[in-house]
């Protein structure tokens, strides 16, 4: 699913509001078909502006610490980074990557961890166009595995998606 | 339990690496009891008898040195956006984020309490009462601690706000602190009342810090 809409229209609002990370102020968030011991949060990435790396940690450093924190482990990191083409670049300090490759890094993150729900505000900013075609094959394949995205986005994900449109027509 | 060790070991890294704070409160604490000789002159049985509350008072600033970075580094890069994802309740990673800054910045500061309190000619025994009482006061300040830098995490410049929502707040620390001090030395009070105060202090805010630390990061960040 695309969100689509001019700057302020709520796209990212309504990320960080399934995120949990804005409260709605009436009305109810449910997901139907997930894991229901578990919150909507829980079973979310959220990949929004920022990148949530620290510079002074290493490359595998930062993945690692991800891996353990949101749960899932460490074994699928090496797998993660050689998806989004940072294979050899584990031991340097993240404080040395380019604008694009630390939001490669930080999409890793998606993949080194399994979870079903998507939420990318932007994803594709600060890539250059093969690292954007990457992420689309990424996106398909977790779409594929019967995984759901929801991407905030103004130009083209580069995969077939339904379209919401939000913000005033005029 | 992963998670909480995860955001420990890592918090930990990101003090004694570049850029860390864990070496800057050693020499802040450092600096200031430095200073004192110079300030009030070198009167050696001066310096004996205000020694203890100099250098409660320096680690008390420099305990409150790098808080500001506690949860605001976090805030700024995404990092706590993440953390409020993961399964863990916030009250225990912020606890856990708690213990990492003790570890890193007050810990170092009780061992350096004894060669510090050389350079004020302190006795061993009051070296040794110092230490001791850093070493149960310092988790006091660093909770109390944890819910200013929670409360101005979401303000711009909240560091400058920080000292003067937290220093009035850690006044019974200080006050327990240096007269348990105070009373291994000298008395004519016993050590044990204000030492055990003292602990009940740290204790409590063991307790209460992550809550309200936490309920103030939920409140702040919508």
């Amino acid at each position: 699913m695309a969100l689509i809409g001019p700057n302020g229209s709520g796209k990212s609002s309504l990320l960080r509001l399934i995120a949990g990370q804005l409260r709605p102020s009436e009305g109810l968030i449910e997901l139907h078909g997930g894991d229901a011991e578990r919150s909507i949060p829980e079973q979310a990435h959220y990949q929004g502006h920022l990148d949530a790396l620290k510079p002074s940690l290493t490359v595998a450093e930062n993945l690692g610490f991800w891996a353990r924190y949101l749960g899932g482990g460490t074994a699928g990191s090496d797998e993660a980074l050689a998806a989004v083409g940072l294979g050899g670049l584990s031991d340097l300090p993240a404080a040395y990557l380019s604008a694009g490759q630390r939001r490669r890094l930080s999409l890793a993150r998606l993949i080194a961890i399994p979870r079903p729900i998507w939420l990318l505000d932007e994803p594709t900013s600060a890539l250059d166009a093969a690292a954007q075609e990457r992420l689309a094959e990424l996106m398909r394949r977790h779409l594929g595995s019967g995984g759901m995205i929801l991407a905030a986005t103004h130009g083209p994900l580069g995969i077939d998606a339904n379209e919401l449109r939000l913000g005033l027509t005029a | 339990m992963t998670a909480l060790s995860a955001l420990l070991l890592r918090d930990t890294r990101l003090a004694v690496r570049v850029g860390g704070g864990a070496l800057m409160g050693v020499l802040f604490f450092l600096i200031v009891v430095t200073l004192v000789p110079f300030a009030v002159g070198p009167d050696l049985v001066q310096l004996r008898r205000i020694g203890p509350a100099i250098l409660w008072l320096g680690a008390l600033l420099a305990s409150l040195l790098t808080l500001d970075r506690l949860l605001a580094a976090d805030h700024e890069d995404g990092s706590l956006d993440l953390i409020l994802m993961g399964g863990t309740p916030l009250e225990l990673a912020v606890l856990a984020k708690a213990v990492a800054h003790w570890l890193t910045t007050c810990l170092p500061l009780v061992i350096a309490t004894p060669l510090l309190g050389l350079l004020l000619n302190l006795e061993p025994l009051a070296v040794a009462a110092v230490a001791l009482t850093l070493l149960a006061g310092t988790p006091a300040l660093t909770c109390i601690g944890l819910i200013g830098a929670a409360l101005s995490v979401a303000l711009r410049r909240g560091g400058l706000l920080l000292p003067v929502l937290v220093l009035p707040l850690t006044v019974p620390v200080l006050i327990f602190g240096v007269a348990a001090s105070n009373a291994a030395v000298a008395g004519p009070m016993s050590f044990g009342a204000p030492f055990l105060i003292l602990c009940a202090l740290s204790l409590g805010s063991l307790v209460l810090g992550p809550f309200a630390a936490a309920a103030a990061l939920r409140h702040g960040l919508e």
